[in-house]
């Protein structure tokens, strides 16, 4: 299809869904942003005492999580099994990651000494 | 930094002390004047070898082709083939370093020719070489090659961010290169591990040369990972269903998941190193709350998915060698499939076996241990299936065969040692010995190397139109694994008998007959190499009666064998239907095979870019400036990558079209070749009579 053609046909919905679009990723880049600054803001001013700021940063970032999800990538609740696939997968690779880091470098902390 | 800074150093730390022998002049003892000369003379090749390939280029006018019809092109064939070009070229330095090695070991009683900064330079570069700069490009360049056709595709999904990998892994392996002729590189390992590589320890250009290279090559590897995967998933033809797909294109959707989540792991350890060397963090120093042992968790959770990488690409290969040139399907396919996702999550499942003996408790051990000898199961799995696929077929004894049946004993042999290894308490006795390295060339090279070898000359018809000569592939097949057999198996037993990895040196003489032999390996694996490029050479030479253009000379069971040789740019003139696994095999069966489609239509493909040369090449001006300091060229360069993202997100008209007359002209003009070839037996596969067209009566009768 040339460019004319496309631009004739279905411009007005074409013009909808860009908006739509463009509102999506800029409410993401948005809260992106106000979820990173927020913790930076609460480990600099101190704001919080010290494990509840650990606490803190990773719910916000669970947070920021889905945000990514929502906006930027565009997954929502009724979708493909396609992408449901995917998501458990790499939900099951972090978990073997994160789980299995902390194990071995809580060992290595408790018979090294380590801080 | 101040501006003042940057007047009075425009060159960063960059001066005349960082000329290779610049030591050997100021100091010339025997052993300055040795070392200062082979690294002058490896520096002076690779100078030399710029100057030539250039001469080269403007003798011949090649500058607009090589632009317009290479460095530009957004078509996975060709990025495929400059992949590859790069494996190659990366080869025969970590080869020849491999060599020098082997020399220096044995003569290595009592202090050998280098010295032992050399040799860990020597190391180093050799292992961060074959692994991002030899490996991983040529399996990337196969599977940008062949993945694409296999599925029916006309390319992959994101062509110029595929241009823009490849700069950027070019770019990486020029930063190395550079490391010869200017400064030193890292003496740390490939896997250079802190402190040793803190600035404390090692305030030179090394370990910063080893970061940024590795860094631009696993940026560019990352986005391949996700550019495979989308094309996998979004991109095949009609009837492609996943469990139609050829083994070879699922061992590329299983490294292209693995990429995406390995690769993260190794760029977030190599910038907190980075944080730590120029800007005084302290995440893996020895104080002030940092801790180096979480570099050691970051690079494996990186480096055992890595070596799986590596490998599967290579079990793909030989998939496919072993149905073609046994002209029967592949034996249990489902069970292969499921065998190589099994090995691709349980990748991820034991990388602690990388430092059993860094002080974690028993338990972890034994758990990591036991999850180790469990990939042995799906990779035995695999094994069987290669010989049963083998039984009673009608094989022919091709180059890659012979990579194949190699691969097999020496690979069980490998796999067996990694057996060995799995078990904690056994590792603790042989644990930095030769021993490692023995077992880990042992799964290496008749694995990934042989795969990828096997796969060039399977392959190569397909991307050229010529065949490769049989008699110097199956010399050099021969050599490759002899040499191998002599390089490596004394190293067990050397191993056994206590000698220390990356040692340059020893005091033992009980060591020197082992070595002598070991280096006789290397210098047999040097003429395997050697042979190769005589074979090229010869090949190139008749190329005129080894050509195959009507695309088929093994017998093919896969979409890449139904088109011409070279395929067209645009692949398919229109997309195929498939309605079986070894879709070609069953076209050709069911007759449908070299059919003229109904209609032709307009082909839409996109316009060669140049946003992939000079993201790679601003890419190393960033690197490069990094490692030497030279602020203002980082600077700058980050602002020219900046800048060409910018206009390319601008840019219009990215798309060209051919016409459906063009297509069909094409097209009609390859049929005719095709009807004009003459069929030929498996038995005459190797004969000037191959032009690429099978005899399908003699196959129905002997499947």
């Amino acid at each position: 299809m040339t460019e004319q053609a496309q631009a004739a046909s279905g411009s007005k919905e074409r013009a909808r869904e860009e908006r739509r679009e463009f509102r999506s990723y800029a409410w993401g880049l948005g809260l992106a942003l106000g979820l990173t600054l927020a913790v930076f803001a609460v480990v600099h001013w101190h704001a919080l005492a010290l494990p509840w700021v650990y606490y803190l940063i990773g719910v916000l970032a669970l947070v920021q999580i889905i945000v990514h999800f929502r906006c930027f990538l565009h997954i929502g609740f009724r979708q493909q099994r396609e992408d449901l696939h995917l998501i458990l997968f790499s939900a099951l690779l972090l978990v073997i990651m994160v789980a299995g880091t902390l194990w071995i470098m809580a060992s290595l902390a408790h018979r090294m000494v380590l801080p | 930094m101040s501006a003042w800074a940057i007047v009075q150093h425009p060159l960063g730390r960059l001066s005349m002390h960082s000329l290779p022998f610049y030591d050997m002049l100021q100091n010339p003892t025997t052993k300055h004047l040795v070392n200062g000369s082979i690294a002058g003379f490896a520096a002076s090749l690779v100078v030399l070898g710029a100057i030539v390939v250039v001469g080269l280029i403007t003798r011949y006018r090649g500058w607009r082709t090589l632009w317009c019809d290479w460095l530009t092109s957004t078509d996975h064939k060709k990025i495929g083939i400059m992949y590859v070009v790069i494996a190659f070229v990366m080869l025969a330095r970590a080869l020849i370093e491999a060599m020098l090695m082997r020399a220096q070991q044995a003569w290595g009683l009592g202090g050998g020719f280098l010295s032992p900064d050399h040799f860990a330079q020597l190391f180093s570069t050799h292992g961060t070489i074959m692994i991002f700069f030899m490996a991983m490009p040529f399996l990337t360049g196969l599977i940008n090659f062949v993945m694409p056709l296999q599925i029916g595709a006309r390319d992959v999904s994101v062509p110029v961010l595929n241009s823009v990998s490849l700069m950027l892994t070019a770019a990486g392996a020029m930063l190395v290169m550079v490391s010869l002729v200017l400064g030193e590189f890292s003496t740390g390992g490939w896997f250079g591990y802190p402190p040793y590589t803190e600035i404390a320890y090692n305030p030179g250009v090394g370990p910063d040369y080893w970061i940024w290279s590795l860094s631009l090559a696993g940026l560019g590897s990352t986005l391949t990972g996700i550019n495979f995967a989308v094309t996998i998933y979004k991109e095949r033809a009609p009837g492609m269903k996943l469990m139609r797909m050829p083994l070879f294109t699922w061992a590329a959707l299983c490294i292209s998941i693995l990429m995406i989540f390995a690769m993260p792991p190794l760029t977030l350890a190599t910038a907190q190193l980075a944080l730590d060397r120029y800007l005084g963090f302290h995440y893996f120093t020895n104080g002030f709350g940092g801790n180096m042992m979480h570099f050691v968790n970051l690079f494996w959770l990186f480096g055992h998915p890595e070596v799986y990488i590596l490998i599967i690409p290579a079990f793909g290969v030989y998939s496919e060698v072993f149905s073609t040139y046994s002209g029967k399907a592949l034996y249990g396919y489902r069970s292969m499939v499921l065998a190589i996702m099994s090995i691709a999550i349980l990748s991820f499942t034991v990388w602690l076996h990388h430092f059993f003996t860094m002080g974690q408790d028993a338990d972890i051990n034994a758990v990591f241990g036991i999850a180790s000898m469990l990939i042995g199961i799906p990779t035995g799995v695999k094994i069987y299936n290669w010989m049963w696929t083998m039984f009673r077929g009608r094989v022919r004894i091709t180059t890659p065969m012979v990579y194949a049946l190699g691969f097999i004993v020496l690979f069980v042999l490998g796999g067996m040692s990694g057996i060995l290894l799995a078990n904690p308490s056994i590792d603790y006795q042989v644990h930095n010995t030769v021993f490692l390295v023995a077992h880990f060339h042992n799964v290496a090279v008749p694995g990934v190397l042989f795969g990828m070898l096997a796969g060039y000359h399977f392959w190569f018809p397909k991307a050229f139109g010529f065949r490769l000569d049989e008699r110097w592939g199956i010399f050099s097949a021969l050599c490759w694994t002899l040499g191998f057999m002599l390089a490596f198996f004394p190293l067990y037993a050397l191993g056994i008998m206590g000698l220390p990895r990356r040692s340059a040196a020893y005091a033992q003489p009980a060591y020197v007959p082992l070595e002598m032999v070991a280096f006789a390996g290397a210098l047999l694996i040097g003429v395997a190499l050697a042979a190769l490029v005589v074979q090229l050479w010869v090949s190139v030479r008749h190329r005129g009666e080894n050509r195959v253009p009507a695309g088929d000379p093994w017998d093919g069971r896969s979409l890449e064998w139904s088109v011409s040789a070279p395929p067209p740019e645009y692949n398919f003139p229109c997309l195929p239907v498939v309605n079986d696994r070894d879709a070609f095999t069953a076209a050709k069966e069911y007759g449908t095979a070299y059919r003229e489609p109904g209609e032709y239509a307009d082909i839409v493909l996109p316009r060669n870019s140049a946003t992939g040369p000079l993201l790679g090449a601003s890419g190393f001006g960033i690197a490069f400036g990094l490692v030497w300091h030279i602020w203002w060229l980082a600077i700058l360069c980050a602002l020219l990558a900046a800048a060409a993202m910018v206009v390319r997100g601008f840019a219009r008209g990215l798309t060209r079209t051919i016409p459906a007359a063009e297509v069909r002209r094409q097209h009609q003009g390859w049929l005719a070749v095709v009807r004009a070839s003459v069929p030929v037996t498996r038995a005459d596969e190797r004969a000037p009579a191959n032009q690429g067209l099978a005899n399908p009566a003699v196959l129905r009768e002997t499947s």
